[in-house]
């Protein structure tokens, strides 16, 4: 045979060699996505899982005298938890708002200092720290050592420090956003550091520094482990006593009364449990609304 | 006081709030620690001792006669039900968010990410709810039977199933509760690669999966290691998910992945009520070496997972 058709062979044998490598890599990629979007497939189907059963069955289980009557044993309404529940995320807020909003100010406007280093690191720190570790914590310490038993104190002290970090650190990063010019104006101004930081950046900053707070708020609702260690549980409304006397919360009853073999408990937890989730959901959507509003 | 104290002396109660759970779960579990020695971490026994017996002196801790305190089943535990969930949990999160930040077009892209995030907000104990009233019957009935049946060849994967409670279970729903940590952090990453690499691999001829796996995957490895032992963190230290559905298996090793378990998270609500029963004390103190043991872990692995994402551009996004 002649050399040149040897060559042409060859060429088209390479040729031929060149498709199947890129139609099997082209298989190979289309299989690739098809995984990553069965990935996100099977993530979004359990989200609509977990949100429709609690919606579904909570809804099912909502009734008028759940928002005016106390439980009773295993079945009642939800008026002490709901009160609770209430009452405990006040109580946080009051107490993670200025330590927080302190903390996130010092790291952001002194950011050289070495104070400053340790509280943000730390901040790094307690936010990994297990819930469950703190409420141990809170258990040793307040409900134990000091002798307040389950309370309202113990929990919302527990909670607060839950949640520093999340304050502080949303309060950080909304100030470190402020232009620095602006700081610089006011100075120039003759205003003092507290004046520039609470008067004129904070102004810029509170959407961002807001997310933190309803971040915190979320986190006091949601908890469960620590406040089975803080605040107990209690049939009765509030006594309005900070220590001594334990307090019941929406979360406890998702936890013990669906363990219970009555239909009655379990309708409980299903209200709990959709009441809980609509809120922190709610949160949720209502940070993303101002975040995305601050951005425009 | 000047502005800058006040803030630097309210800001402390940051260092001060770490510095008090280390401080006094130390010292109030001094007595256990001294009782219990390092044997602690690698003896497979929680026993109160005989309740109603007079208690007896040893290494200077008053406590119940045979009493042992051991925890090797819960760090075992612990360890496999995340090694489970993280096993889950990476490439799902790697794919869906690969998914999200290279293939759905903006719209979707914006309501798909928030269905994700919407999954980290909801509250643990739901997780349990739902692991309890509709995973554990579905799994237990239907899924696991299949698997040993298919799969029994493989160790620990045959029968016996169980009733859905235990390893899988926990490492299932644990997976869950950390995916979106993994996914929205390294979407965000993948977003943020420079359009230049993608524009470079195609013009090599890369399909877009290549570049994507081939290119900008491998330059996000420290992101993602990161992203990974933050999750692994949460993990280590979730509790009512894991309460919920684990089986809370007391003093014993599991022989199965479908075998029941504890971890130490779930172990130190799950005894409180029993350890209460000590007249001595010395149960509740061990607990509180079990949370102090918990404690450290976690501190390990978020400081290994910031100092591995420093300097890298998601800690902006992370430290949000």
């Amino acid at each position: 045979m002649a050399p040149s058709s040897l060559d042409e062979r060859a060429r088209e044998a390479g040729e031929i060699q060149r498709r199947r490598l890129i139609r099997r890599r082209r298989i190979v990629s289309g299989i690739g996505w098809a995984l990553c979007g069965t990935a996100l497939a099977l993530l979004c189907i359990s989200i609509v899982w977990i949100i429709g059963l609690v919606v579904v069955r909570g809804v099912a289980a909502l009734r008028p005298s759940l928002f005016t009557t106390v439980t009773q044993g295993t079945g009642g309404g939800l008026l002490n938890a709901i009160e609770g529940t209430a009452v405990m995320a006040v109580g946080t807020l009051l107490l993670v708002v200025p330590f927080g909003l302190s903390a996130g100010i010092y790291v952001a406007e002194f950011p050289s200092s070495r104070w400053a280093k340790v509280i943000r690191f730390l901040a790094d720190v307690l936010v990994g720290l297990p819930s469950i570790v703190l409420g141990y914590f809170g258990y040793v310490t307040m409900v134990e050592g000091l002798g307040w038993q389950f309370s309202v104190a113990a929990a919302s002290i527990t909670l607060a420090i839950i949640s520093l970090p999340y304050v502080s650190r949303a309060t950080e990063v909304a100030l470190a956003e402020v232009p620095q010019e602006l700081r610089e104006a006011a100075y120039a101004m003759g205003a003092g550091t507290g004046t520039v930081t609470l008067r004129i950046c904070m102004r810029l900053a509170l959407p961002a520094v807001i997310t933190g707070v309803l971040l915190a708020l979320s986190v006091s609702v949601g908890e469960t482990a620590p406040l089975l260690y803080t605040a107990g549980w209690s049939n009765y409304a509030w006594d309005g006593r900070l220590t001594g006397s334990p307090i019941g919360y929406l979360t406890y009853v998702i936890w013990a009364f669906i363990n219970e073999p009555f239909a009655s408990a379990h309708a409980l937890a299903y209200a709990a449990a959709f009441l809980v989730t609509t809120f922190v959901l709610l949160i949720s959507v209502a940070s993303r609304l101002i975040l995305i509003r601050r951005r425009r | 006081m000047t502005f800058r104290q006040t803030m630097a002396v309210l800001g402390g109660s940051v260092p001060a709030s770490v510095a008090a759970v280390v401080v006094f779960l130390l010292l109030y579990a001094w007595p256990a620690i001294r009782l219990n020695g390092f044997g602690f971490l690698v003896r497979n026994t929680w026993n109160l001792g005989s309740l109603y017996a007079e208690p007896v002196r040893h290494s200077g801790v008053l406590i119940l006669p045979g009493a042992q305190y051991g925890i090797l089943f819960l760090i075992v535990g612990t360890l496999l039900s995340t090694a489970i969930a993280m096993a889950l949990a990476v490439p799902v999160g790697v794919g869906a968010a690969a998914f999200l930040a290279e293939i759905l077009p903006p719209g979707p892209r914006l309501w798909l990410s928030f269905l994700v995030e919407m999954l980290a907000a909801i509250p643990s104990v739901v997780f349990g709810l739902w692991g309890y009233a509709v995973l554990i019957p579905f799994l237990g009935q239907y899924v696991f039977p299949v698997m040993s049946r298919l799969l029994g060849w493989i160790p620990w994967l045959g029968e016996p199933t169980g009733s859905g409670y235990g390893l899988l279970t926990a490492g299932l729903v644990l997976s869950l509760m950390i995916v979106p940590l993994i996914a929205s952090i390294l979407r965000d990453a993948i977003a943020a690669q420079p359009m230049e690499v993608r524009e470079a691999a195609a013009a090599l001829g890369a399909t877009r999966f290549e570049t994507i796996w081939t290119v900008i995957l491998p330059g996000l490895r420290p992101v993602l290691i990161g992203a990974c032992i933050l999750a692994m963190g949460r993990a280590l230290g979730e509790t009512m998910a894991v309460l919920m559905v684990s089986g809370n298996a007391l003093n014993v090793l599991p022989v199965s992945i479908y075998a029941p378990v504890s971890t130490m998270a779930a172990f130190i609500v799950s005894q409180l009520d029993s350890a209460l029963q000590d007249p001595t004390g010395l149960a509740v103190r061990a607990l509180a070496e079990v949370a102090l043991a918990l404690c450290l872990i976690a501190i390990i692995v978020n400081t290994a997972a910031r100092a591995l994402l420093a300097g890298s551009a998601v800690t902006a996004r992370l430290r949000r």
